[in-house]
């Protein structure tokens, strides 16, 4: 250590110490311990000065939090207070979903308390009395009266006008949207619950329709309520409504794609009824930061895979939600801002303008032997994948990668796709024959689980066919014809049952008409 | 730009004192001065014979900005009030060699403590704008927020030493009330459902403020006799200032002069810095929260 150095450690130990004297003690709470847990895990985000400017913050949106300014997302006070130390308490323990803040349930309890008094340290804020949470009531219950009036005050509070119609955070007002230092924020998704930056369970939904999210575009309804706008009754129903528009839970991730055969005739489209008869799969997507350039804060969060096979064609339907059908002129200056805030740190700059939405599917080039599979990010030169490629402007081609977006065009493309955007979800049905003839793509084959990877962009956010949302290799598998006996044990044992089944009621009925002549005769 | 600097400088100390003393922990809602400031004598009522008034104009050179029209399509409830022709951007209303728009107020000089006028101020959200698109309001003082349009407003403030509040405001007639404890120059308002609308709001310790009309002419009365030093503010091209000594009764015309060479740097103080608290400092420097303003009504 140099001797600067060691004087400035001597002097922030110093004032540590001055800090344990001048706050500690009384709570239990030891300020140099929680200092030394701010150095090790927070620092890197927060910043020294708890200024949420430490060297990895410039790749996130959201932001840090910036602990000097104190401006809490997640309280149960009222917007514009401080939050309780039970508030910073618990986004200390869940982490914030939806952001980077992970949960610290590593630390122990007593290291928890001690960062937690480190990080109200730094600001003069709470030096005031302290916060008082506002008074909540308990949640009267749901329903289907609670949904339909919940619906209804969703519409009358105008939430569709960040939120969207159908909740997936493509509302009209989502383009122009900033926080508090003036950077993107999107309008979060109603639709994924799990990525709820408070939690995604009802009271929780209705504890922040009461304190608003400080430092973001979302309000507190708070003097709504007390004007009589709305009554509690009606944002308990705006709660269980808003969780009703995802599933319960956060969706269980499976490795495993299941392709059913079907009988009949494929999907025609994305749009065809068909598709309601196949199960989802939800493939989750996280940002490619791994090669330059890189995307930590993506728009697409998320994937529905489903897929049938009729034993010579394969067909897949991709669901994910998107706020903007890309290219969107209402959407340039958002893309600007993106391309300013998140990529100003020494990653490549985003100059073109207009850019398609994008997804990928990737597949190695043939069915694996062993357990070898191609580099998740497209392969490399050795080892290429094959990508079933789409994108907004140009449609859907089947094309070989040796890399990330070193695309090749195959000497045939015998991929269609069909894709339909609306209210802020692409639907895209990609279909090819199991086995194209050549040699220079995968053919399928049934019974064998085969690696599939996805990738998905968002141009309006400034992505594109490096920079986006990447997931790892899965599996799918194509479901072997079922033998035609099959389909004749169900039939036989149907028929079986059905016999016996009369017979018992034949003789139940011939015992009845004999006690009822018996009773007759008496 | 030394002269900036030390300006910035004075201001952080200034904003460090504010934080000392400064702030009662209740809530931001209607309230009156925290009482830890009593050690500042009240300042003596002014004799109406000797009370002096500054007044003048704020004149501008040079090329505005041009305004744009707002694109009110997607808010129909709004873009039918404009029947006499489209909204317009007004982040510059300069006509005839006049400003509009400078938030004028007394900044060194004064001495005491002022009663909080029990008169509300003001801020309506009437065809998607607000209205005055600036404001001065004494710390403690009643900041009523009115909606008159028949749809969703959010007030989002954006206080740096006050504490901020995000309220929505979802129906015609609403009224919300606030106040500020800390005197800061000035604090950016905004709604975020309609990304054009913005709004200023200079929160000061005394009643002497005043902002400049079409014709640009402000005053500020009645004050104390005594020296002070007068600044303007404008979103665009920053701040200006002077000093001014008016005597018993007296009248003292003053001018000040914004030109359009000046958008490109001046810093516009939104807010005061916010320092990190006294026990962390000597291990950091801030740079300040000079920011440019810019895109807004």
């Amino acid at each position: 250590m140099s001797p600067g150095g060691r004087v400035r450690a001597m002097l922030t130990a110093a004032t540590a110490t001055s800090l344990v004297a001048a706050t500690g003690g009384a709570s239990g709470q030891d300020l140099e311990r929680g200092r030394a847990v701010y150095e090790k895990w927070c620092v890197e985000c927060h910043g020294s000065d708890g200024r949420g400017d430490g060297p990895a913050a410039t790749y996130m949106l959201p932001r840090p939090r910036d602990f000097v300014q104190a401006r809490y997302q997640i309280r149960t006070t009222a917007s514009g207070e401080l939050p309780t130390d039970d508030d910073i308490s618990r986004v200390l323990l869940r982490g914030m979903p939806g952001t980077t803040m992970p949960a610290w349930d590593n630390l122990d309890e007593k290291e928890r308390a001690d960062v937690l008094a480190y990080v109200k340290s730094f600001s003069a804020f709470f030096e005031d009395a302290p916060p008082e949470p506002m008074a909540f009531t308990g949640d009267p219950g749901g329903g289907a009266a609670a949904l339909s009036a919940g619906s209804e005050v969703y519409d009358k509070l105008e939430c569709w006008k960040c939120h969207g119609a159908s909740g997936r955070g493509n509302g009209q007002s989502t383009p122009t949207l900033e926080d508090w230092r003036k950077l993107p924020i999107r309008a979060t998704d109603l639709t994924e619950p799990w990525v709820f930056n408070g939690g995604m369970g009802v009271e929780a939904i209705h504890t922040r329709f009461l304190t608003g999210l400080d430092g973001t575009p979302m309000p507190a309804y708070s003097d709504a309520l007390e004007s009589g706008i709305v009554s509690d009754r009606d944002l308990w129903d705006l709660a269980h409504y808003v969780h009703s528009l995802g599933p319960g839970k956060e969706p269980t991730v499976r490795e495993l794609i299941e392709a059913v055969r079907v009988a009949g005739v494929l999907p025609k489209g994305p749009g065809d009824g068909g598709w309601a008869e196949a199960e989802a799969f939800y493939v989750p997507l996280v940002g490619q930061v791994v090669l330059k350039p890189r995307q930590f804060s993506p728009t697409v969060d998320g994937v529905w895979v489903r897929a049938f096979h009729d034993g010579s064609e394969l067909a897949m339907l991709l669901t994910w939600n998107d706020p903007s059908r890309s290219p969107d002129p209402d959407w340039d200056e958002w893309q600007a801002r993106l391309a300013a805030s998140l990529y100003a740190d020494g990653e490549e700059p985003v100059t073109e303008r207009r850019l398609s939405d994008g997804f990928v599917v990737q597949f190695p080039p043939g069915i694996p032997e062993g357990t070898e599979r191609p580099y998740f990010l497209m392969g490399n030169a050795r080892h290429p994948v094959i990508v079933w490629n789409w994108e907004s402007q140009t449609g859907a081609s089947e094309l070989r990668a040796r890399g990330l977006g070193a695309m090749e065009a195959l000497e045939a493309n015998h991929l269609r796709g069909v894709a339909s955007y609306d209210d802020g979800q692409w639907r895209l049905q990609l279909r090819r024959a199991l086995d194209t003839g050549g040699t220079e793509t995968l053919a399928f084959r049934e019974g064998t689980p085969i690696p599939v990877a996805f990738f998905a962009w968002d141009g309006s956010s400034a992505e594109d066919v490096r920079r986006g949302s990447v997931s790892g290799w899965y599996f799918i598998h194509l479901a072997e014809p079922t033998s035609p006996m099959a389909y004749a044990a169900p039939l036989i044992a149907a028929l079986v049952t059905g016999a016996l089944g009369l017979l018992v009621v034949a003789r139940a009925q011939k015992r009845e008409l004999s006690r009822a002549d018996a009773v007759a005769q008496a | 730009m030394e002269a900036k600097h030390l300006e910035r400088g004075l201001a952080a100390v200034a904003a460090v004192a504010l934080f000392a003393c400064g702030g009662d922990g209740d809530g931001d809602r209607t309230e009156s001065r925290p009482g830890g400031e009593a050690e500042l004598a009240p300042a003596p009522v002014v004799d109406p014979a000797v009370a002096a008034t500054i007044r003048g104009v704020v004149a501008f050179e040079g090329e505005a900005l041009v305004a744009v029209e707002i694109d009110m399509s997607e808010e129909p409830a709004c873009a039918e009030k404009y029947t006499a022709g489209p909204p317009m951007t007004h982040d510059v209303v300069a006509e005839n060699g006049r400003l509009a728009n400078v938030f004028v107020y007394v900044k060194e000089g004064l001495e005491g403590t002022f009663p909080v006028p029990a008169d509300p101020v003001v801020l309506d959200q009437d065809g998607c704008r607000y209205h005055p698109h600036v404001l001065g309001i004494q710390v403690g003082q009643t900041l009523l927020v009115r909606n008159s349009d028949p749809t969703l407003h959010n007030i989002n403030a954006q206080p740096s030493v006050n504490r901020g509040f995000n309220i929505s405001q979802p129906q015609a007639g609403m009224e919300s009330r606030r106040d500020f404890r800390r005197p800061e120059v000035m604090i950016p308002v905004k709604c975020d459902v309609h990304g054009w609308m913005g709004s200023y709001i200079g929160v000061l310790d005394h009643p002497y403020h005043s902002v400049s009309a079409a014709d640009g002419s402000f005053s500020l009365s009645p004050l104390p006799p005594g020296t002070y030093v007068i600044e303007g503010w404008h979103e665009v091209y920053g701040t200006a200032k002077q000093e001014v000594t008016v005597g018993d009764g007296e009248t003292a015309e003053i001018s000040f002069t914004f030109s359009a060479d000046m958008a490109a740097d001046a810093i516009v103080p939104l807010g005061e810095p916010v320092e990190l608290h006294a026990d962390h400092q000597g291990t950091a420097v801030y740079a300040g929260n000079g920011i440019r303003a810019a895109g807004r009504e």
